[in-house]
Parts: C-alpha cells; sequence; structure tokens
C-alpha cells in the first residue's frame, strides 16, 4: 500500500520527490518569515492602529503633531513597492540582524512592508466601534487607557482578527517575493525549479500547498471572529 | 447640587467659518433630589448642555460647580473619580455588545475596591433594582429597547452616584415603555434621593417626571421656573409653541381655517377658548355651575385638560348661547375664578 503510494508519486511528481528534503525545508522557512515577521507586525500594527485612532481629530488623546507624523509615514511606507522595499532595507537588516539574506534577513523588509498595511487594518477595524460607547465609559469615568484597552480592543475583537487574517495572507505572499533576495522559501522554491528549470509539478505542489495555507488561515480566523460577535 | 454659571460652549467644523455657538451663556441650578427637565426642538443645545454637567463637552467659559466642586479645574485623575459619581444614560443605551449583562454593569466596578464576590452581588442587587435581574447572562443584542435601557440605568447606579443625566433616555422607544421607564426614574429619584438632569425632546416626559424645566432654544435658556407655571402660562413664543404642539387645544386652529361648522356660529353664540392654570378652581364644575346661574346652553367643542405636578392644567374651547348680557356676565364670573378668556369669535348682534 505504502510502496504502492510513494511509486504513483514518484511517477506523477518526479521532480519534488527528487527534493523532498528542501522542499520541507522551503516550506519550514516560510512557515518561519511568517509567524516571525507576522508576530512584530502584529504588534506593531496594533499600537500605531490604536495611536492612529486615538489621536485623531476628535480621539480621546486627540494630538495633531503625533497623528499627522504616524499618518503620511505609514503612507510613505505603504506607497513604495515591495520588491524596492527589500533591496532597500538591506543597510538597515543588517544592522538589526546581522544579514540580509536568507530568513533572518528578510524579516525587516517583512515587517517594513505589512505593519503599515496591518496598521491601517487596525485602524478601519476601531473605528467601527460605537462612538457612544466611548462617551458612556468616559461618562462612568474610564481613564483614555482604559477605555483603548476596555471598550476599543475588546468591542473590536472580531474585526482586528479579521484584519490579521487578511494581513498574514498578504504577508504570504510578501514572503515568496522575498525569495528574490536569496531568503529561501516556497516562492523562492517555486520559481527556481518550477519556473527557471520548468519542473512543472514542482510549481504546482507549491501552489496546492499555498492555497490550503490560505484557506486554513481563512477558516480559523473566520471562526475566531464569529465567536467574537454577540 | 449643580450649579451652572454662564456656559458657553462652541464648535468649529470648519476653521474657515465662524464658529457655531451651541450653548451660550447658560446658568442654571438644580438642587439636591430634584428632577430638573431641559426641553427644546433637536438642535437647541440640550445635549451640549448635559454634557457640560460632567464634562463630556468642555465648555470654553462659565464654572460646572457639583456639590460646591469646581470641575473644570480638577485635574484628570480627579476628574475621572468625580465622573464615578455622576450616573448617565443615552438615547441609544450605548451597551458595550461584546458583554453580558452583568458584564455590562460590571464595567464601572472595577477599581472600585470590591471583591469579586461583592462586585458580582452589587450587580444582582442592581438588576433586581431596574426589575430586570433574570437578564444578567443575556447579550444586549438579545434584549428589547426598554430592557437595554434599564440595564443601561443599573450601570450607571453602580457607583451610586448621586446625580443622573438623563439624555433623551425615552426617545428610542416606545409610549408604553417610555412610561415604565420614566416611572422607574421617579422611583429611584424618591428612593435613593437621586438629582436628576432630563434632556427631551418630549413634552410628556417632563409633563411625567419634573418639578422644574427650563426651555432651549438656539443654545439659550429661554424660559425656566415650575413646570406649572412653564406650561400653563407660557411666556417665550418658543414655549408656547413647544405647548401647543403638544395640546389638542391646537386643533382649533385647525378647524377655524377650515371653516368648519363645528365652529360656524350662529347668530347669538360666542366661540372662547378657556384655558385653567392649575389648582384654581377646576375642582370646582366651573362649565355647568356658569351654564345654571347665567341660564346659558355652553356647547364644550374641545377639551384638553391634563395633570402637572398634581395639578391640573389645561383648557376647553367652548360656545356659549344665551342672552347677550348674560354671556358677558358669565365670562366675567369665569375671569373671577382665575380661568384666562380669550373670546375667538362673537356673533352677537350688537344691542
Amino acid at each position: 500500500m505504502r510502496e504502492s503510494l510513494l511509486e504513483f508519486l514518484r511517477a506523477w511528481l518526479p521532480n519534488l520527490m527528487k527534493r523532498l528534503p528542501e522542499f520541507w525545508k522551503a516550506t519550514c522557512d516560510t512557515l518561519l518569515m511568517e509567524v516571525w515577521a507576522g508576530s512584530i507586525c502584529f504588534a506593531l500594527g496594533l499600537v500605531f492602529g490604536i495611536v492612529l485612532t486615538v489621536t485623531k481629530p476628535g480621539g480621546i488623546m486627540e494630538n495633531r503633531p503625533v497623528y499627522q507624523a504616524l499618518d503620511k509615514l505609514i503612507n510613505l511606507f505603504r506607497s513604495i513597492p515591495f520588491i524596492i522595499l527589500l533591496t532597500a532595507l538591506m543597510p538597515l537588516s543588517r544592522l538589526l540582524m546581522g544579514t540580509a539574506i536568507y530568513v533572518r534577513g528578510v524579516i525587516v523588509p517583512l515587517v517594513f512592508g505589512a505593519t503599515p498595511f496591518f496598521s491601517r487594518q487596525v485602524e478601519s477595524a476601531l473605528a467601527q466601534t460605537d462612538k457612544g460607547l466611548i462617551e458612556a465609559a468616559l461618562s462612568m469615568g474610564s481613564s483614555p487607557f482604559e477605555i483603548i484597552f476596555r471598550v476599543y480592543l475588546r468591542e473590536s475583537v472580531a474585526p482586528i482578527v479579521r484584519a490579521t487574517t487578511i494581513t498574514t495572507i498578504s504577508l504570504l505572499g510578501l514572503t515568496a517575493m522575498a525569495g528574490a533576495v536569496g531568503a529561501g522559501g516556497l516562492g523562492d522554491f517555486a520559481i527556481r525549479y518550477g519556473h527557471d528549470r520548468n519542473m512543472v509539478d514542482i510549481t504546482w505542489v507549491t501552489v496546492v500547498v499555498l492555497v490550503l495555507a490560505v484557506s486554513a488561515v481563512q477558516w480559523l480566523g473566520e471562526m475566531l471572529a464569529r465567536r467574537n460577535t454577540h | 447640587m449643580i450649579e451652572l454659571e454662564h456656559i458657553v460652549r462652541t464648535f468649529r467644523a470648519d476653521p474657515e467659518k465662524p464658529p457655531v455657538t451651541a450653548v451660550n451663556d447658560v446658568s442654571l441650578t438644580v438642587g439636591n433630589g430634584e428632577i430638573f427637565g431641559i426641553i427644546g426642538f433637536s438642535g437647541a443645545g440640550k445635549s451640549t448642555l448635559v454634557r457640560c454637567i460632567n464634562l463630556l463637552e468642555r465648555p470654553d467659559s462659565g464654572s460646572v460647580r457639583i456639590n460646591g466642586v469646581e470641575m473644570t479645574e480638577l485635574p484628570p485623575r480627579d476628574l475621572y473619580r468625580a465622573r464615578r459619581k455622576i450616573g448617565m444614560i443615552f438615547q441609544q443605551f450605548n451597551l458595550m455588545p461584546s458583554r453580558t449583562v452583568g458584564q455590562n454593569v460590571a464595567y464601572p466596578l472595577k477599581g472600585s475596591g470590591l471583591t469579586r464576590e461583592q462586585q458580582r452581588q452589587k450587580v444582582r442587587d442592581l438588576l433586581e433594582l431596574v426589575e430586570i435581574g433574570d437578564k444578567v447572562d443575556a447579550y444586549p443584542s438579545e434584549l428589547s429597547g426598554g430592557q437595554k435601557q434599564r440595564v443601561a440605568l443599573a450601570r450607571a447606579l453602580a457607583n451610586d452616584p448621586n446625580i443622573l443625566l438623563c439624555d433623551e433616555a425615552t426617545s428610542a422607544l416606545d409610549p408604553q415603555t417610555t412610561g415604565a421607564i420614566l416611572r422607574l426614574l421617579s422611583d429611584l429619584n424618591r428612593s435613593l434621593g437621586l438629582t436628576m438632569v432630563v434632556i427631551t425632546h418630549e413634552m410628556e416626559v417632563v409633563k411625567a417626571i419634573c418639578r422644574r424645566a427650563a426651555v432651549m432654544d438656539h443654545g439659550e435658556i429661554v424660559e425656566t421656573g415650575d413646570i406649572l407655571d412653564v406650561f400653563s402660562a407660557p411666556q417665550h413664543p418658543m414655549t408656547r409653541n413647544f405647548v401647543r404642539t403638544t395640546s389638542h387645544l391646537s386643533k382649533l386652529d385647525d378647524l377655524l381655517r377650515e371653516k368648519s361648522p363645528m365652529v360656524r356660529l350662529k347668530e347669538g353664540q360666542v366661540l372662547t377658548r378657556l384655558t385653567y392654570y392649575g389648582q384654581t378652581g377646576i375642582s370646582e364644575p366651573l362649565i355647568t355651575s356658569a351654564a345654571r346661574k347665567f341660564d346659558l346652553d355652553l356647547n364644550i367643542i374641545l377639551a384638553d385638560v391634563e395633570i402637572v405636578a398634581d395639578s391640573m392644567i389645561g383648557g376647553t374651547v367652548v360656545i356659549f348661547q344665551g342672552a347677550p348680557d348674560r354671556i358677558d356676565g358669565a365670562l366675567q364670573y369665569m375671569r373671577d375664578k382665575n380661568v384666562k378668556v380669550k373670546v375667538i369669535d362673537d356673533a352677537r348682534v350688537p344691542a
């Protein structure tokens, strides 16, 4: 049984089966990039999204200079195409991570690429909070920090989960591009063999793995969001 | 005790345009344990004014004193503490949808120094107080409007405030539910000695629970006083307008405009509007005694009498029929009984 399955796979996916260890490594690299960059981006984006929300005109900690500076900075980084960001941030990456290649070297550009996007997503998630709730919390004597944690974040769990889902998936796209500068990962694997050496089976399997990953993230996100909606 | 002095609050939506004055030099005092109404059409500045009491809106100038403490000078920490003693409920209830009823009511109890068990007990007591004890584990989305407002009320009372601000608290509710909530507010005022400021555009609300009221228009208080005086003898055109639109007697104007047969007089008849002020003589059977005394026929076309602050106010529209001089006598008799008499149409043949 097991033999015949392997036989079958070798017949249909000849190139992949010869490079299985490399394939596993590429998958793990992609996963590593996703987890590291994703976690940092989640933390930073959450903070920036909150700062944007509370400092904007009419916010609970209104602060024009802070809002304007952060707003412009986010727009700036959102306008730079990721492939340019990858190369432009190499010096910073060497400074911070000690290298500009492999998984370690690509975390910095991935964070710079995805955080502005996620910050905007968080901002718009928090903007859905009913103004009346903020007013009620103020009337009950809540401080601005209390309102951030006990009203804004608590009431926005579902939209923030959705924002995280979208960002995770778009980050997956960015990790594929990161392969171009030597980060490795599934994108790099598919290009190097599937495209450059015309090994079509490798391209297909990579696509299938990515589709499964995206579906899993999407399913998990939807489930968590639904659980937090009353 | 709430003392507002010369409160001014302006908004500048567009830096190009001059600022809009929402509250213009308003001063008022609300005594302890009083239910004070502020009425006006929407956009009159009522909501901004009530938010100046707990400084959700910071006045541009003026003084806000609560129990002798100047609120505008409090540092942030003290202001947050002071707000815990000023409950507030809203038109849209503003319950937090991700928290259960119990969690909503417990929200303001954090940092109150109560233990977990004491908090749970307090939440139970509060929900009993607003007669909705069985809903502690429900989510707000599962409640009706009236139930939501009860929960909001329990939450507003969580830190044992001595002041309750009600911003259009019944405006999103149907008349029956409005009645129930108003009765509850009235009971709480009596049992807890709560001082209440009630903002509304509905005269019925003020009539039902307030002793004193202010009428607001274009950011200013145009009339203030005992609601009996305000509603039975409105001085300002705006107040009169308000009273008229809510009284059935305003139908008379329609009838006259339509030249309805109801108000078309036969020869010798006089059409009058009689307005009653408070206690004066209403307990006497004025209409029938006038009819008997002066040997007249009195035909009541419209009548609207209401009980406000335990006194009757309102009026009737009456057609007098009989000998011309006897009608004069009857009208004088009414005036002597402190009824305001207005002759609207006189079809008597001049002698």
